[in-house]
């Protein structure tokens, strides 16, 4: 069995690195006629970009990605500086005509999407030419030896039950170098994908006949990216159903995260996308779907016939109705951890690493600052750009709705909720995003705190202290401070994922939907002393 | 300002001082051989398992005991001087108090064997003891085989710990099966089975003969006394239970026995000197509880209960309806109200016991014969609501009524498999009774709050 286990993770490893390395693989370069068909298919006016590019991507050399990149993105660079030279000597010159006409020669876009959107055509060698072998040699490897690694754990682990034995004693679930490699390699590959996705192009290769058969066109990142996305929660949630195969509660969630992120955030958008209509993850509530109200997705929806107007109509039910009622009948973690897809990545692939989130008392004050400010932060976002859309301005109150879309993508969008979200899961826990950054999780939890029925009901006197719980939730909330004085645990931040519950020794924690009656219980004397010291103090 | 001294920073010594703060401003000092700061002791355990750090063990953080205004002190008290009201610690120092509460915990027994003081032969108690456990029994390569002697709570969980990192263990239970003496016949059996289940080499009726050492003063190997057969072996845990660790008074004026003797006011025959936790022992047992009790929530309920009368509220100790917990390996087991085994049981108790004809999961209550009174309930891998079986046995309801309404105690997660119907039914057929058992209801099972 563990000689299985060991050729699983190395066939894991090649696939592995065999997805990686391909970053550096294949050729880039154009002929001139691809050029001159790519310049006219994009609309590009100026005769300096097709020049520039000519000089730099039309050869028979072949280029690395990284050549191409700069050499693209410098080709860019010089072009539109050229461009910007004109268009402010006509500006000194007075000359309004001129200065206007210049400006349709300027190509907007980050310099390397637009290197991304040439690369794709200009792409060759192996992961171009044998997508299919490539997958099987990436994706294919990377599932069957990640596969061969987790089933043993079956047997390996012995009878069900709580399966944490040795957590604090390997590198990779404790911080060890095999941890800060992980969350390196996570940070990098979420910066390439935010940032630099020309240099992943090669993945993308992997995917286009899958894409194509999809949604009709070829695969962006994004596409490579969701594959990927639902592969993990896949492969790692067959490792959820072996650990915990002993507790139905988490067999059952674990398999509705699953459906929710194949089905819902990835199967339907691309299908729809083929039939020609805003590809829509209809889970995704406002704010975590943060560019619902966003001037472009307003109009492609409202140009979008009859399911434009559902989709628009539905995400605002969602977020105003559905998410609320929800939240009072089962609390937030009907979305957090049965539903929503940063939730499902972190309760499979994360779940190794719950227990690093931090359970200090200055953790829980910087939380309930950092949350609620990116709350705060996304509905004066949503103000100024509704305002801007329905006034037609740019602007409320000084703050411009380009800047503030632009500023809120960046930093929470990309930096907060992918490059330090999940990449780093390997150090600070698997719910960073989640706890401390997600605004429909800090509204959902406003509901949760003072209107909902559910709670984790501490069972009387039974706890003994031990830590476990607290140890192991992955919302950094001391549970055992709550259990150890007899009193359920109603906390805003709490996702319900049912850990604390099946990891307790003793039998003390329920996640429950009860009453709303007597869900708050603050106790002095605990359960199981003096019936009339327990009145006298307990009142 | 009244200064409170409290020896021992276990569950029952911190209870006591956090409750004292909680109604009053005195002076609290709280004195530890054992560690600075507060840990669970139960859950040393989940360390050497590698489930928890040390740290995890620390129900508080650091800062917690200077801002309540606790002060700590590391040291071990060599003497109480009741007259001068003055104690001395191992160090020399002197520390002066107004009242003293003695809560330091019990000491592993041992039974005088030979060789039990060698290296490698250990408790698990205190913090100390884990890190011996560390030292002798890091992994196979220095540990080739590890001995437990002792058939109780503390004695499994030693052997979990250390098949955690696959030793071998050996397991000599002096008993014909896993704690008889506690447990009824069903339910110690199931964890025999599940105790070979685990491949620990399980020894009942086996008593230890002796420790041997080899040449550097280390274990060897261990002689069972029945058979006089020799067990190679590099650690030996010996938890044939504890015993109160009191020693240090045994020159001062308090009046001890097993334990510190208390009355039900947890006060000694000094004023303004009590005793809680493990370490007492009350003068006349209460109810059939036992005069010393050494379990975690009894510290704790003496703990409540002598910070009340420090604080001039003064409370008899009156804990209510017996409950208790603990793991066996995989096996969940709760206890509400009294169930005794087979040999410790009167004669009026009699059991309804159901088991699952293949999960390890069975539960038996005891009730009375002729008045049916449900007397107690021992579950067994299914979780029960304390509060509900509390209610029940305070009043005074019968076992038909506790099978009835028996899903308002289930306190399993969501989606798990119930058997309150198949417990039921096998009850009728027993006992020839028709009852029908009630759907889990929100309103009952929260009615008294």
């Amino acid at each position: 069995m563990k000689v299985i286990k060991q050729i699983g993770l190395g066939i894991f490893l090649v696939g592995f690195s065999v997805f990686t390395s391909a970053i550096f693989s294949g050729y880039f370069n154009f002929t001139q006629q691809e050029l001159d068909s790519y310049v006219s298919e994009k609309g590009y006016k100026s005769e300096r970009i097709k020049e520039e590019l000519l000089k730099s991507i039309v050869t028979d050399e072949k280029l690395s990605i990284l050549e191409f990149s700069s050499k693209v993105r410098a080709a860019f660079e010089i072009s539109n500086n050229y461009h910007n030279a004109l268009i402010s000597k006509y500006s000194t010159e007075k000359n309004w005509a001129k200065k206007s006409e210049e400006f349709q020669y300027k190509i907007s876009g980050k310099p390397h999407n637009l290197s991304f959107e040439i690369a794709k055509k200009a792409g060759k060698g192996f992961f171009k030419d044998q997508p299919t072998l490539a997958w099987w040699l990436t994706f294919g490897l990377g599932i069957f030896g990640a596969l061969l690694f987790i089933l043993p754990n079956a047997i390996l682990l012995g009878k069900p039950g709580i399966k944490n034995d040795g957590i604090y004693h390997e590198s990779a679930t404790n911080r060890g170098f095999i941890a800060w490699l992980v969350l390196i390699y996570l940070v990098t590959f979420y910066l390439l994908l935010y940032f630099m996705p020309d240099y992943v192009v090669n993945w993308t290769f992997i995917f286009d006949p899958i894409s194509k058969a999809l949604n009709g066109g070829n695969a962006s990142q994004w596409f490579v990216y969701g594959f990927l996305y639902c592969t993990i929660m896949l492969v790692m949630g067959v490792r959820m159903y072996i650990k915990y195969r002993h507790n139905k509660y988490q067999i059952v969630r674990t398999t509705s995260v699953i459906f929710f992120q194949i089905i819902f955030a990835f199967l339907i958008p691309e299908i729809m996308t083929s039939l020609n209509m805003p590809g829509y993850d209809f889970k995704s509530a406002f704010p975590l779907d943060y560019d619902f109200f966003f001037e472009w997705n307003l109009k492609n929806l409202q140009n979008s016939g009859a399911i434009g107007i559902f989709i628009l109509v539905w995400g605002i039910i969602l977020t105003l109705i559905i998410v609320p009622v929800m939240v009072y009948f089962f609390g937030k973690r009907w979305y957090c951890s049965w539903v929503c897809g940063c939730g499902g990545l972190a309760e499979t692939l994360g779940d190794p690493y719950r227990q690093h989130s931090n359970k200090s008392l200055n953790a829980w004050k910087l939380e309930r600052w950092l949350i609620h400010s990116v709350l705060l932060f996304s509905i004066l976002m949503t103000v100024v750009t509704l305002y801007c859309y329905f006034s037609g301005t740019s602007s409320l109150l000084g703050i411009k709705s380009q800047w503030i879309k632009d500023t809120y993508s960046f930093l929470i969008g990309a930096w907060f909720a992918g490059v330090i979200g999940t990449g780093f899961y390997p150090i600070f826990g698997n719910r960073v995003w989640c706890r401390f950054g997600c605004p429909l999780a800090a509204y959902l939890g406003f509901v949760q705190r003072f209107k909902s029925r559910f709670r984790i009901t501490t069972n009387g006197g039974q706890c003994i202290s031990c830590g476990n719980c607290s140890t192991y939730c992955e919302q950094g909330i001391d549970v055992r401070a709550y259990a150890q004085k007899g009193e359920n645990i109603v906390r805003s931040s709490c996702v319900g994922c049912g850990i604390c519950s099946a990891v307790c020794p003793r039998g003390v924690l329920k996640l429950e939907n009860g009453l709303e009656k007597g869900r708050i219980n603050p106790t002095e004397i605990l359960l199981g002393n003096d019936v009339d010291l327990m009145k006298l103090l307990n009142k | 300002m009244e200064h409170i001294v409290i020896i021992g920073n276990g569950i029952a010594g911190v209870t006591a001082a956090r409750h004292i703060r909680k109604k009053s401003d005195k002076k609290i000092t709280i004195i530890s051989g054992e560690s600075k700061y507060f840990f669970s002791r139960t859950a040393l355990m989940y360390v050497y398992m590698g489930h928890l750090k040390f740290e995890h063990t620390q129900p508080y953080e650091n800062w917690f005991w200077k801002k309540n205004n606790m002060n700590l002190i590391e040291g071990i008290v060599t003497k109480v001087d009741t007259d001068k009201k003055k104690l001395v610690l191992k160090d020399q120092t002197i520390i002066s108090y107004d009242k003293l509460i003695i809560a330091t915990g019990s000491k592993p027994n041992k039974f005088d064997w030979k060789g039990q003081d060698l290296k490698g032969v250990m408790g698990l108690y205190h913090k100390q003891d884990l890190e011996s456990l560390e030292k002798y029994a890091p992994n196979t390569k220095v540990c080739q085989r590890a001995v437990i002697v002792g058939g109780g709570l503390i004695g499994i969980e030693m052997a979990e710990m250390l098949r955690s990192r696959k030793i071998p263990v050996t397991f000599l239970v002096r008993e014909s099966s896993f704690w008889n003496g506690v447990l009824p016949n069903q339910e110690s059996e199931m964890i025999n089975n599940h105790i070979l289940e685990h491949h620990i080499d399980l020894r009942l009726n086996n008593n230890l003969k002796e420790i041997i050492a080899d040449e550097n003063g280390l274990v060897k190997s261990i002689i069972i006394e029945e058979t006089g057969e020799e067990i190679p072996c590099n650690v030996v845990g010996l938890t044939a239970g504890v015993s109160p660790n009191i020693d240090f008074l045994n020159e001062s004026n308090i009046e001890i026995h097993r334990g510190v003797l208390v009355n039900r006011f947890l006060e000694t025959n000094i004023k303004n000197v009590y005793a809680i936790g493990d370490c007492a022992e009350q003068k006349k047992a209460i109810g059939q509880r036992r005069p010393v009790e050494a379990v975690w929530y009894t510290g704790r309920m003496m703990g409540e209960t002598v910070a009340q009368t420090i604080c001039g509220n003064k409370t008899e100790y009156k804990p209510g309806h017996w409950f208790n917990s603990a793991k066996f390996l995989d096996i969940e087991y709760q206890t509400y109200g009294w169930v005794f085994s087979e040999k410790n049981k009167s004669e009026n108790e009699w059991h309804f016991q159901w088991q699952h004809p293949s999960e390890n999961k069975c539960i038996t209550i005891a009730f009375d014969k002729i008045s049916f009174e449900f007397l107690g309930i021992n579950t067994f891998g299914i979780r029960m609501r304390h509060e509900i079986f509390d209610k029940w046995l305070s009043e005074k309801k019968s076992v038909e009524h506790v099978l009835e309404f028996l899903a308002d105690a289930n306190f399993d997660p969501e989606f798990y498999k119930t058997h309150e119907a198949e417990i039921v039914a096998k009850f009728n057929q027993e006992m020839d009774r028709n009852i029908q058992v009630k759907k889990k209801s929100w309103k009952r099972i929260f009615s008294k709050l």
